[in-house]
């Protein structure tokens, strides 16, 4: 661990969050220029993390952190590894080119500054993502994208459909985020380890644990929400409701692969076994056939670009659960290919919208000679997408097929997945790349036109890393492909592949994939009707399941707020003093703890039995009283009677406040039965006043009782000693019941004030309230009609 | 209730209150008595008050609406505990100060402004809550 470099590491960690804080004001000076500067924050967090590469790609790590909590051994660290690092620079890489294409396309839209916010502090949230190395941090920077996402795909909030998409995806991926706290946390409790680093380097035993279940369980409930598996892909799709810088970043490069990041970084301790080799594939494979299904399907650009999202996710999925290093190599080497093409095709679908004024297939064509550079563009990621050399997608594929051709039932059977998934991706990525530019030209295009060139930036830039990552495969293995293979596996990996052809089962593969790739590209159009009608047929997805299961919580809560908020203060009262009597008395009656009873004393002082007296003379007025005044009369006669008794028994202090508690009581009491106008006599018919005499004696009963048994414990004199030595000597008071109030706990008694004076307000408030004629109290009745 | 006598002894009465309030207060450390206390008592002082001569007198006697004096107790309290942070010990370590008073010491303390704030609370809520219900008659 250097001395230096942790703190710019942790300076670089803090930075988009600052730009955040400055972007819009930046914005309201420059209008959208203000994007060449912004981008600045990612180009120099991007050249941050190139320092490392060398290093890392030696085999060493990068640590370093502060403490945060050392009372629960929680830390602010850090721990860049070649996994991390290769999420790093596509999250500052990617990020840099969507700062300068948001300017582009939002340019001119009055919430641009608030926009750039929203991006540089979802870009800080998901750098300390996948830089953390303790846990609860880990887990702070994954919610932190989750919110951010949140506002991200609700940007446009005055359209009901973004709102409800980003409603969708904060519930789905923040109920993951739930589950991975869980599984986080138990990790950490079988292993007593909350750093990723240190869990690494264990060795652990987790896949030996009796928890290993239940851990992988929860984990993966954080990652196939926030990666978009089946059946819990209809997030993301939705989420195109959000501006498309943000469906390139967030929903295709960056977030959605937050999941993908934590299986691969959690594969060298959950891995390696069957349930893990078993459930991965399973649902990645599913995820990827269903998704290429689905995108099939579609004619908007975006979402047959969101679909085959989720299906990429589901072969990132199913390759991480493979197993094997080179299915691991596989993995990584699509998933860096799949950042730049897809970012760069999501943006050419921007960029197809701002020329051509829509996203609709159908209605789009012959689009290449007013829009030759996105058309370039397109073209470049639609190879790579099909895995068609010269480009970076090319080694991916090949790198895929190699690992999944192992003998076998299973690979087989997974091969074949990967053929139809890949073949269907690459009718999506020649529809997207092709049909909006081919063919004549539709009539209402004739104003089409090429974007300006913060536009067409980030497809270029990354078009041409494609291809530049591909033609020096042997350097981008050194830097980026091995070190993060061997972060993934746990084992040092060496990646070899490059552009020159091997002959052999992978590139037949290969070839049987283009063959079927082309065949389907033929009939698209005819596949897409089937689809439709296929869907039509079933008619019920996991989206419309969504809306039910939240339609049933809000009628469930609705119900259980009737049952439970009666708004009879009776009701409530009756309530708390029969739990309070079961909860007192059952536990005593079922562990037989019930106190022994005391013996009456030989002699009783005089006076004690007078006061005594007078108390029980007084709960019987309260009992017996024509009218509620004498009866709150009577009964501040009994609390001053026990006023009385604090004060024989030598506790000045509690009597003299419970002389002023009663008399303020009364006051009050007294005051509430006027202004609230009550009759001034009980209204209760006899039963329910034998009833109430009842509880009210088995709570007093349950009271007596527990005071009775707390006495006969033996008195354990530690604190009553510790505060007689030290009030006087430490905190300079004689009244050790008001040190202890105001100085020993004094952190008690300043909660307690704040709760005096919210309970105050409250009331003030509650008797401010004036009665208004029929007003329906609950407006959000979800049986009187939708929305 | 209004009647002339008690009309005539409420201010006196109140005022007494409000003294020996103020002394229960203060000598709260060292002998029975204390913020809590003696907040409870000037409440009852001002309901009183209240109660003898109408409401809007005692609101113009407070001049502050009594929430406010509680938000400043809850203020001065907040104050007084985090007071100790600039002094480098933890949250709620009471510090003292012996000030030279007409040839005798006084201690003051952190502690003793923590315990005034509880007064004020204590008084602030009560009495907003009393006087709210004895405005029974502007409704």
């Amino acid at each position: 661990m250097q001395s230096t470099m942790p703190s710019t590491t942790f300076m670089v960690l803090l930075l988009p969050f600052f730009a955040a804080l400055f972007a819009p004001v930046l914005t309201r000076l420059f209008k959208h220029n203000a994007a060449w500067i912004l981008a600045l924050v990612p180009v120099l967090m991007f050249a941050h993390f190139c320092g490392f590469a060398t290093q890392i790609s030696e085999g060493e790590v990068v640590t370093g952190g502060y403490r945060w909590i050392p009372a629960f051994n929680v830390n602010f660290s850090w721990y860049i590894d070649g996994l991390s690092l290769t999420f790093a620079l596509l999250i500052t890489g990617i990020g840099a080119l969507i700062v300068l294409y948001s300017g582009g396309y939002l340019k001119g839209h009055a919430q641009l500054g608030r926009f750039f916010s929203f991006i540089l502090m979802f870009m800080g949230s998901m750098l300390g993502l996948v830089t953390s190395d303790s846990f609860l941090m880990f887990f702070v920077f994954w919610e932190l994208t989750s919110i951010t996402s949140f506002l991200l795909i609700g940007f446009d909030n005055k359209r009901e459909a973004s709102r409800r998409a980003a409603l969708q995806a904060l519930v789905v991926t923040g109920g993951g985020g739930l589950f991975l706290l869980a599984g986080l946390l138990l990790i950490w409790n079988v292993t007593g380890i909350s750093e990723m680093s240190l869990l690494l380097r264990s060795g652990s035993g987790l896949s030996d644990s009796p928890y290993y279940l239940a851990i992988f369980i929860l984990v993966l409930g954080g990652a196939f929400t926030k990666s978009a598996q089946f059946p819990l892909h209809f997030w993301l799709p939705n989420a195109m409701e959000a501006p498309t810088p943000v469906s390139a970043y967030l929903h295709s490069a960056t977030m959605v692969k937050a999941g993908v990041y934590l299986l691969m970084r959690l594969n060298p301790v959950l891995g390696d076994t069957v349930v893990w080799q078993t459930v991965l594939p399973l649902f990645g494979g599913t995820t990827l056939i269903v998704g290429t299904l689905l995108a099939i399907r579609q004619t908007d650009l975006k979402l047959m670009l969101a679909y085959t999202t989720v299906s990429s996710l589901g072969l990132l999925v199913m390759l991480t659960g493979f197993g094997s290093e080179k299915a691991i190599e596989a993995a990584v080497l699509y998933l860096v290919a799949h950042s730049m093409f897809k970012g760069a095709l999501f943006m050419v679908a921007g960029l197809v919208d701002h020329g051509a004024g829509t996203r609709d297939v159908r209605r789009l064509g012959g689009l290449m000679a007013a829009m030759p550079i996105t058309f370039a563009a397109a073209i470049a990621s639609a190879i790579s997408m099909a895995g068609l050399p010269p480009f970076f997608g090319f080694l991916a594929k090949e790198e895929i097929y190699a690992a999944l051709w192992e003998p076998g039932a299973w690979p087989l059977l997974l091969t074949l997945v990967a053929i139809v998934g890949n073949g269907l991706m690459f009718v999506i990525g020649f529809v997207v790349a092709l049909k909006p530019f081919l063919g004549p030209r539709k009539q209402a295009l004739s104003h089409a036109h090429e974007g300006p060139v913060l536009l067409w930036l980030g497809p270029v830039v990354l078009a041409l890393a494609s291809l530049g990552t591909a033609l020096f495969s042997s350097l981008t293995h050194h830097l980026i492909t091995s070190p993060m293979s061997s972060a993934v596996a746990g084992t040092p990996v060496e990646a070899h592949i490059s552009l020159i052809p091997h002959i052999g089962m992978p590139l037949l593969l290969s070839a049987i994939t283009v063959v079927f790739g082309i065949f389907a590209y033929r009939q698209v159009d005819r596949l897409r009707s089937t689809m439709f009608r296929l869907l039509e047929t079933i008619g019920w997805g996991p989206d419309q399941g969504f809306d039910q299961f939240i339609r049933g919580i809000v009628r469930l809560s609705f119900r259980v707020t009737r049952i439970i908020h009666s708004g009879s203060l009776e009701t409530y009262m009756k309530i708390i003093f029969i739990l309070v009597a079961l909860t007192i008395l059952v536990p005593m009656v079922m562990f037989d703890e019930l106190p022994n009873l005391p013996k009456m004393p030989e002699s009783i002082v005089r006076y004690d039995l007078a006061i005594m007296i007078i108390a029980a003379i007084g709960l019987f007025s309260v009992v017996l009283a024509k009218d509620r005044l004498t009866a709150i009369v009577s009964l501040g006669i009994q609390g001053f009677a026990v006023a009385l008794i604090f004060m024989l028994f030598g506790a000045p202090d509690l009597s003299f406040t419970q002389f002023m508690v009663e008399t303020l009581s009364v006051v009050i009491l007294a005051l509430v039965m006027t202004r609230l106008k009550l009759t001034p006599t009980d209204h209760r018919p006899l039963h329910e006043k034998i009833i109430d005499i009842f509880i009210s004696v088995a709570a007093a009963t349950a009271f007596m009782l527990l005071l009775l048994k707390t006495v006969q414990v033996p008195f354990d004199p530690t604190l009553s000693d510790f505060f007689t030595r030290f009030s006087l000597s430490i905190a300079h008071g004689a009244n050790i019941v008001n040190v202890i109030l105001v100085d020993f706990r004094g952190t008690d008694t300043w909660g307690e004030i704040a709760v005096v004076m919210v309970a105050g307000l409250a009331i003030l408030s509650l008797i401010r309230i004036r009665a208004r004629p029929a007003e329906k109290i609950a407006a959000n009745d979800p049986t009187d009609g939708e929305g | 209730m209004r009647t002339l006598i008690f009309r005539t002894v409420a201010p006196f009465l109140s005022s007494l209150m409000i003294l020996f309030s103020v002394f229960v207060l203060l000598r709260g450390h060292n002998e029975p008595g204390g913020g809590f206390i003696g907040g409870l008592i000037a409440a009852s002082a001002f309901a009183i008050y209240g109660i003898a001569c109408g409401v809007s007198p005692v609101r113009r006697a407070l001049y502050f609406h009594p929430m406010t004096l509680a938000g400043l107790g809850l203020l001065m309290s907040s104050a007084a505990g985090l007071l100790s942070i600039f002094a480098g010990v933890p949250f709620m370590t009471g510090l003292w100060v012996d000030v030279p008073l007409f040839g005798d010491t006084v201690a003051l303390s952190t502690v003793l402004v923590f315990d005034i704030g509880v007064y004020f609370v204590v008084v602030g809520s009560i009495t907003s809550m009393l006087l709210a219900l004895e405005e029974r008659s502007s409704d």
